[in-house]
């Protein structure tokens, strides 16, 4: 159990900024989603945690305390990497109970026993245990992999991008998995990904990272709803929100350069006219791609409406973004 | 421009069949998508029509000609692969002039030619950049440009976009349709990415363990899949599968899972035995009253809709439903579904059992 508190957190490495200020609470318990593309600060704001690298400034505390002098292994965390690393001469067994045989830990072999055949309950490997690791498939290897992270009870779980060599339907399936998990362990987790799926699904909170600086801290639902900028709107939501000049419509408040409109805020039937340059059905929904004024927009409709490549649709926004000329929303 | 016709198409590898007998029709100017999991025989298949393997039996017929036994570069077509290879010593322009030069064009056509294309591709500042300083995006532009400037009868691209990260290929996935618009070339396509399929594709066949699963538009194939792999491999999450014991007639408009009436397409054949009731996940509804019940296990949020995780008695099947309505794990819910869009398949053979939903598809599938 862990609350984890980053206070003006920066780090450079060299002419590079890759952590500007960041300060953010992480409360017991929570299930929080770094989010940002490549290179945006998230691994190194995991690494800062785990203690595999220093803050230039600010200060870290779990639970209260600063850990900034603390060990990664005086810190107690447990983190998963993108690429698994088992011990391939060994059992699933052997290398989810690897962690638990450390000398420093003398952890009974009973309760090894026990350790073990819990998370491989909670993974759904249990059947697997006695396999050698090498005989695993890649969903399989991954889910030993967070399994060596849970066998022990760290304060804090440190998760950077596990789902991210797996196929579509291996990481729906794991997406839920973790989240129950999370659920039924409790416990603090601090995961890092660039798939806005992930961070909407599973995390209580989600920290939208924008070249080192925490842009944006909330729920999912606060985030999608009301982001604090264009850069924070366009993270989350498939298709894109569209940006479109803010005048398009009229109806803009003044000083604002830009109105996002999210695919399904947008109304058919009345309003200004567009063409409609290519219509794609995805089976669920049908995306229409439309040109108005020079500007692409994409929006949602019907997976049955009739339209086709050539016809001209009204179209009116609803819960319409403003934004000024640096990208920040007005109110 | 052409027509492709494939006719009983079979290719094995000694003793193992990587493609049995395929059939379809590509029609001109089609943008055409074999799908279907690593495996299936979707790259041999392309392959023969490309003319880089000898079918075993079969016929591939391009513009009204029977091609099936032509060496590749008898019949005008461009191929783009996974890997692009571009000329590393060579710049941009003389790697899409290649070709062109190659076939001993004059310099007044092959310089027309490329800067049509480069125009096309929106390429034209970076001619006389070296290949080597291209990110992988532009890099695969000039592979297109490569293939483009032939002007050949049509394109056969084989996973163009596997290697680039995701929203890069989203980006490029629209720039190749809009290209694809634009010249208006029959362009074959494999991948197995089934969100690729649907975006870019006129048609798909989804291939199986070498065998056509299905052919037909992108939303016949997701509203009436012809068998249980279609049904699976199409839409995230895929549709539902609730498994059940029963007797139907031809006719029925209902069929009994767990002491529950449950409403279906009316049924063409009557049907004794194992069956599934397929059902897509927008098509389920959470709804207080009914009396199918089952109990949720998980909710995920994705902005205007969540994907509701449910525990029946038919198994666990998943919900797509507006993000502001209530499903908290653990609760009890009742379950209704939209029965005109249900797909019955047989258990045992996997495939749908005809319907008013279906009939027209499966026909002539």
């Amino acid at each position: 159990m862990a609350e984890v508190v980053l206070r003006g957190v920066s780090k450079r490495y060299g002419a590079t900024v890759a952590l500007d200020e960041v300060t953010m609470t992480v409360a017991d318990g929570a299930f929080v989603v770094l989010l940002g593309p490549t290179g945006a600060g998230k691994t190194t704001t995991l690494r800062l945690i785990a203690g595999l690298e220093a803050p230039d400034a600010g200060d870290i505390a779990i639970d209260g305390r600063s850990v900034l002098r603390d060990t990664p292994a005086e810190r107690d965390v447990a983190m998963v990497f993108q690429q698994y690393s088992l011990y391939p001469h060994l059992s699933v067994r052997d290398n989810l109970a690897f962690p638990l045989r450390s000398p420093a830990l003398r952890t009974p072999e009973a309760e090894i026993a026990r350790k073990v055949a819990e998370v491989a309950e909670v993974l759904h490997i249990s059947h697997k245990l006695d396999n050698k690791a090498t005989a695993l498939s890649g969903g399989e290897m991954q889910r030993v992999s967070i399994g060596r992270a849970l066998v022990r009870t760290p304060r804090l779980y440190l998760m950077d991008e596990p789902l991210s060599s797996l196929d579509a339907k291996l990481r729906a399936d794991l997406r839920v998995e973790l989240t129950r998990i999370h659920a039924s362990l409790g416990r603090t987790l601090l995961y890092v990904t660039h798939d806005q799926i992930e961070a909407m699904t599973m995390a209580t909170e989600i920290g939208v990272l924008d070249q080192g600086r925490l842009v944006q801290f909330g729920t999912p639902r606060e985030i999608y709803e009301s982001p604090v900028s264009l850069y924070v709107a366009a993270r989350l939501g498939q298709p894109r929100i569209n940006a479109l000049p803010a005048g398009i419509f009229g109806g803009a408040p003044s000083g604002a350069k830009t109105v996002g409109l999210r695919p399904e805020h947008i109304r058919l039937g009345e309003g200004r006219a567009a063409e409609v340059v290519r219509v794609e059905r995805l089976g669920d929904q049908t995306r229409l791609h439309l040109r108005l004024d020079g500007h692409d927009i994409v929006t949602l409709t019907d997976p049955h409406a009739a339209y086709q490549a050539g016809d001209r649709l009204a179209l009116t926004p609803r819960n319409a973004l403003y934004f000024d000329a640096a990208g920040n929303r007005m109110s | 421009m052409a027509e492709i016709v494939i006719r009983n198409l079979r290719k094995e590898y000694g003793s193992f069949t990587a493609v049995q007998s395929s059939s379809f029709k590509i029609e001109d100017g089609e943008f055409f998508m074999l799908l279907g999991p690593s495996g299936c025989g979707k790259t041999t298949t392309l392959r023969m029509i490309a003319g880089l393997e000898i079918p075993t039996s079969g016929e591939v017929w391009i513009d009204g000609e029977e091609v099936g036994r032509k060496p590749a570069s008898q019949r005008d077509i461009a191929f783009v692969f996974q890997m692009f290879a571009l000329y590393p010593h060579m710049n941009v322009r003389r790697n899409i002039a290649y070709p062109l030069v190659s076939e001993g064009r004059p310099r007044a056509e092959v310089k027309r030619r490329v800067a049509e294309v480069a125009r096309i591709l929106g390429i034209e500042e970076m001619l006389d950049r070296p290949v080597g300083g291209l990110s992988g995006g532009d890099r695969q532009r000039v592979a297109l440009g490569r293939a483009i400037v032939r002007n050949p009868k049509c394109f056969l691209m084989d996973e163009p976009l596997g290697a680039l990260d995701a929203e890069f290929r989203e980006h490029m996935a629209e720039e190749l349709r809009a290209l694809h618009d634009r010249m208006g070339a029959t362009t074959v396509y494999v991948t197995h990415d089934q969100l690729e399929a649907m975006q870019m594709g006129d048609k798909i066949v989804v291939m199986n363990h070498g065998v056509v699963e299905q052919f037909g538009t992108p939303q016949d194939i997701y509203d009436k899949p012809a068998t249980m792999f279609v049904a699976d491999f199409i839409g995230a999450p895929p549709m539902n599968f609730l498994r059940f014991h029963g007797a139907v007639e031809a006719g029925a408009t209902e069929v009994h899972l767990h002491h529950h009436a449950l409403p279906v397409p009316a049924l063409r054949v009557p049907f004794d035995g194992d069956m599934v009731y397929g059902v897509r996940p927008e098509h389920v509804h959470l709804s207080d009253g009914a009396g199918y019940r089952a109990e949720v296990l998980a909710a995920e949020y994705l902005g205007t809709t969540q994907i509701v995780t449910l525990a029946t008695a038919n198994g666990e099947i998943k919900a797509r439903i507006p993000s502001d309505q209530r499903a908290r794990p653990g609760e009890s819910v009742g379950l209704t579904f939209d029965g005109a869009t249900v797909t019955l398949f047989d258990r045992q053979s996997g495939r749908a059992l005809r319907s008013d939903l279906n009939e027209g598809v499966l026909s002539h599938g």
